[in-house]
């Protein structure tokens, strides 16, 4: 009997294998796959906030796939405040523009970046957000500027239905 | 397994034991050589596998009247302490419990430490327990979320938020885990799944954790090899189990205070506030057991880091065996490694005590000295001083040093 020469067997003996572990992953799929957002969850995509109530410097609270968003109507020293920092000095660097369209309208995903907390309000060292769970401190515009959180709060996608109407998702 | 032959008396016994040999087994049990000198700290072995089991009872019967689900699960606990007859009792003892489980099995790893128990032949004892110590953790961590209240809720997002800090797929995962966009329902309803299955894998583990040491015997606190059987060693029955059972109820006292007199001390106010996704405690601390991680977690100011080095404080326990470089087992031979083991515990009830505290000024300064000692103590300290140490001479024998009245040996090794 030769050593290296592949024969049928060893052909057969591999396909076998090939085929038993496409088979074994095809059942596997599924179970995993169950625990992903099911289709009721992600039916839940999109909100539709009235905001005509909310005064100049003041955050309403909105629940957006189980997450909160803050909706902050920021005053015009606020919006100065968060335009005025150099992108050097920030850990996650964007520009203010960027992350408010309507510069008095700050809409973002009210969730700590570092580990799912729900940062306080005018709280910490820049006026903006302080997480009271590991001690991250946000600025007027939701950017990360101190402590364990790697980025800045997210901004969802979402659009002005009218003027005072705000659709998130 | 016994060195002799086990051949039942009874003639049905005979019969049945050539097809199933239980009574073998039983045999093996009660005759099991045990060095005659282990201590006190030798007794936690059992008290844990009575805890193991006090919680799949109580577990079982909690799960009759609890209900898995986002809007009646806090609800149910409470018709659980109110309504169900001695619901209180089954429930307390539980969450107690849990609590007095992880008491045991931090003096049994650590009476593994100063003893040198997980040193060769007993390597793989001593790793299977590092993996029912993770899944402890784990089952712990899901049933503190069952209750649904905001400690439940929080420190659910704070926890699967660990892995949002793996590059590229942490996301995914974290939404996977979920089942959704943030800690809901269906995070609720696969947590009591697991929370179930988990103690029954820790059951079958330690079934592994008892065959193996039932391989090279137990360890002892001289921490030198004992022949068995020999007038070194006594049979487990009735000797270890009359000692072990004694201790139990020693044992039972202590879970008995807590239960009947301070059945909320070890908890937190919060988690008897319903979960509500638009709040976050001020302050969120884990139980008491987790805290020494949770301080590693938080002293590092890098997310990825952090976790990394979470994960690191417990996984390099299971590398043990190896870090250790010395080849005398027990510290009471090891006149160095004994004041670092002690200096060891300190670090990590240090460790608890300011993962409690808010993460800042001097309590973050400790947090990091702490964490640096951690794991200079494992990844250099045990390793060099295997080779710098100068131990003190070994017994030839248990019985060695008390009938030649040797002066080898340090008082506590006597006890």
């Amino acid at each position: 009997m030769s050593d290296k020469k592949t024969n049928r067997r060893d052909f057969l003996f591999t396909a076998t294998y090939a085929l038993g572990a496409v088979g074994v992953g095809a059942v596997i799929w599924p179970l995993v796959d169950q625990m992903n957002p099911d289709a009721s969850v992600k039916a839940l995509a999109s909100t539709e906030v009235d905001v005509s109530s909310v005064q100049p410097g003041k955050t309403i609270t909105v629940l957006w796939r189980g997450k909160p968003v803050f909706i902050k109507r920021r005053t015009p020293e606020e919006i100065s405040e968060a335009r005025a920092v150099k992108l050097e000095d920030l850990k996650d660097p964007q520009k203010d523009e960027d992350r408010a369209k309507n510069p008095e309208w700050l809409v973002m995903v009210g969730v700590c970046t570092h580990l799912g907390c729900v940062p306080l309000n005018d709280k910490g060292d820049y006026k903006g957000w302080f997480c009271p769970c590991h001690g991250s401190h946000y600025d007027t515009s939701g950017r990360i500027r101190k402590g364990p959180a790697p980025t800045n709060m997210e901004i969802p996608k979402y659009e002005f239905v009218n003027s005072s109407t705000i659709k998130i998702g | 397994m016994s060195d002799h032959e086990y051949i039942p008396k009874s003639k049905f016994g005979k019969w049945f034991n050539d097809r199933l040999p239980l009574l073998t087994l039983t045999n093996h049990l009660t005759d099991y050589p045990t060095p005659k000198n282990l201590n006190y700290w030798w007794t936690f072995g059992g008290i844990l596998t009575f805890c193991l089991i006090a919680q799949i009872v109580t577990g079982l019967t909690l799960a009759m009247h609890y209900i898995a689900h986002a809007d009646l699960a806090f609800e149910s606990v409470e018709h659980i302490m109110r309504d169900v007859n001695y619901g209180w009792l089954i429930r307390y003892i539980h969450s107690n419990g849990s609590s007095m489980f992880f008491l045991a099995v931090y003096i049994h790893i650590f009476r593994s430490m100063f003893y040198g128990s997980y040193k060769s032949p007993r390597e793989i004892i001593w790793i299977i327990g590092i993996i029912i110590y993770v899944l402890m953790m784990a089952a712990a961590f899901m049933g503190y979320v069952l209750p649904w209240g905001q400690m439940s809720f929080w420190g659910a997002t704070v926890i699967t938020n660990l892995f949002s800090a793996i590059p590229l797929v942490g996301e995914g995962i974290v939404t996977w885990l979920w089942g959704g966009y943030s800690v809901d329902n269906p995070t609720l309803t696969r947590f009591f799944a697991l929370h179930y299955l988990i103690p029954f894998l820790i059951l079958g583990l330690v079934v592994l954790h008892i065959w193996a040491l039932h391989i090279p015997g137990n360890n002892n606190p001289i921490g030198i090899d004992v022949k068995k059987p020999s007038k070194d060693t006594i049979p487990f029955h009735p000797y270890i189990v009359i000692k072990d059972a004694f201790a139990l109820l020693m044992f039972v006292l202590v879970f008995a205070f807590f239960v009947f007199y301070s059945p909320n001390i070890l908890g937190h106010a919060d988690n008897y506030i319903e979960a509500n996704p638009l709040v976050t405690p001020t302050h969120i601390v884990p139980e008491w057991y987790l805290l020494p991680f949770y301080a590693i977690l938080r002293s590092i100011p890098d997310k990825l880091m952090g976790v990394v080095a979470m994960l690191s404080a417990i996984l390099v326990l299971a590398a043990l065996p190896w870090l250790d470089t010395s080849k005398i087992r027990s510290a009471v031979f090891r006149p160095l490694y004994k004041q670092f083991f002690w200096i060891l515990l300190i670090d990590v009830i240090t460790l608890g005590y300011v993962g409690a505290m808010p993460a800042e000024g001097l309590y973050l300064l400790v947090a990091r000295v702490a964490t640096g000692y951690y794991f200079l103590h494992f990844l250099v300290i045990l390793p060099v001083l295997g080779f710098k140490e100068r131990t003190m001479p070994l017994p030839l024998s248990i019985s060695e040093p008390v009938l030649s009245g040797s002066t080898n040996l340090s008082k506590e090794s006597l006890n």
